[in-house]
């Protein structure tokens, strides 16, 4: 167990570091976030809808989107060179493989909401005050959910042609239970609410990621093994 | 109880749509073995040696390496495997000193860049070792790759024609060195279209046509007549 922890981290390290030397998915989903927000920052009639209102479904959908940006990566720099098999052949089990990348896409779609968020403040003018610890906490679990279940797409969709089209058709779906959920949450946060309010939105949002983490690990060996 | 052979691979058969790469493939391997595997365009050779691997799942038949049958549910079954396919299987954004510190770790290679080190230095490639792998020559990306491979001593070699684009010089190199990777301990699988590169060090040949042996034998002394027969048998 001790091992498959440590691989795991090792793997994770390694996607990290190889995203940090080119930093153009990050750089990509950043500014698309901020582009989603500007566009919905300017298309909006705030005097037919209050803003808080419309903020959490604009920010979750900003996240989403900027998410699925960010996970088309976590396969296509295994494609070079088809490092992949090198980790394939390695004495390291699927599951661990699958940890190593699921810890790796997730530590890059929280840096990505990490950079959203602030952007939505800035655009949204929305104060979040006693919602943060709130909201911090929705993210780390919708994300968490999605998150696993994309990184089992973006292992399936690496070898067909059409890669980045193909992961959002197949991974949107997956993500609307956790996007209602977190919207469902995040709105009586941002309207001042305390977290006991909002402790069945989040149930449901640990529940889907323990089902679907666990459904991943499942499926991964299943995807990856030609 | 007699030991296991190194490689047992039994009925391989694997098909791409309706085209059948292997039919019912046998092949064992004890230390010491170097089976040089010819065939023409298309007879399944790498598919093959993919398949020992254990990068492709056959659709019928087992390989097992020192008895133990090659799958997903038990990873170590596939440690004794060095791979040298036509990529070099590392990271373009990771130095080569990290590519192997990496594969080190991940076969629990102990002092990984100590030992990462001393197999760049074995290849020549100790002052190249914070380089990344786009910023090599093909024949220095070849010595990474070999470095790579036998950075956790595997003692199954698989070799996916290993001399393709080198120059003369880094194909004597490569022989010299496959020369010394001859060890009774340790058995090579060497897929070429030449089998004059490899034919010193080889123990066996084997000549796939169209997804079957259709020859497996000892090594023939005259290389000459052995073209003859190579052409005869790739050409029915």
């Amino acid at each position: 167990m001790r091992r498959a922890i440590r691989l795991a981290l090792v793997l994770a390290a390694k996607d990290l570091r190889v995203e940090f030397r080119t930093r153009t998915s990050l750089l990509s989903a950043a500014v698309f976030a901020a582009l989603v927000l500007i566009v919905f920052n300017f298309a909006r009639d705030p005097t037919a809808v209050a803003t808080i209102d419309l903020a959490p479904s604009v920010l979750w959908v900003t996240v989403a989107f900027a998410s699925v940006v960010a996970m088309n990566r976590a396969f296509t720099t295994e494609r070079e060179n088809a490092a992949f098999d090198g980790l394939l052949l390695a004495p390291v089990s699927r599951e661990v493989l699958y940890l190593g990348k699921y810890l790796a896409n997730l530590v890059f779609v929280l840096l990505v909401e990490a950079i959203t968020l602030p952007l939505f403040v800035l655009f949204f003018n929305v104060g979040l005050g006693h919602a943060l610890p709130g909201l911090l906490l929705t993210m780390l679990l919708a994300t968490a959910g999605f998150v696993a279940v994309g990184t089992v797409f973006s292992a399936m969709v690496v070898k067909t042609r059409f890669a980045e089209l193909m992961l959002p058709v197949l991974l949107l779906p997956f993500m609307v239970p956790p996007l209602i959920y977190a919207v469902r949450v995040s709105t009586p946060l941002f309207q001042g609410r305390p977290l006991s309010e909002v402790v069945a939105g989040l149930r449901f949002l640990a529940l889907y990621d323990v089902a679907f983490i666990t459904l991943s690990v499942l499926l991964f060996s299943a995807v990856v093994d030609e | 109880m007699a030991e296991p052979p190194l490689l047992e691979a039994r009925g391989l058969t694997r098909s791409y749509g309706a085209v059948r790469a292997l039919r019912g493939v046998d092949l064992t391997l004890a230390p010491g073995d170097v089976l040089l595997v010819l065939g023409p365009n298309g007879a399944g050779k790498s598919t093959l040696l993919r398949t020992l691997a254990g990068l492709l799942r056959p659709q019928a038949g087992t390989v097992a390496v020192r008895g133990r049958t090659l799958s997903g549910d038990d990873p170590d079954a596939r440690r004794p495997i060095g791979l040298l396919s036509h990529q070099s299987l590392l990271y373009d954004e990771l130095s080569l000193l990290e590519n192997l510190v990496l594969a080190g770790r991940l076969y629990d290679v102990p002092e990984p860049e100590h030992h990462a080190r001393a197999a760049l230095a074995a290849q020549g490639l100790s002052d190249r070792a914070g380089d990344r792998p786009r910023q090599l020559s093909r024949g220095m990306l070849q010595r990474a790759a070999i470095a790579r491979a036998l950075l956790h001593q595997p003692a199954l070699l698989l070799l996916d024609e290993p001399f393709t684009g080198l120059d003369a010089v880094a194909g004597d190199r490569l022989r010299a060195l496959l020369t010394t990777l001859h060890e009774p301990s340790r058995a090579m699988v060497i897929v070429t279209h030449h089998a004059g590169e490899a034919w010193d060090i080889a123990t066996r040949v084997g000549v796939l046509v169209s997804g079957r042996w259709a020859l497996q034998a000892p090594r023939p002394d005259d290389l000459r007549a052995f073209h003859l027969t190579y052409q005869e048998l790739a050409r029915a």
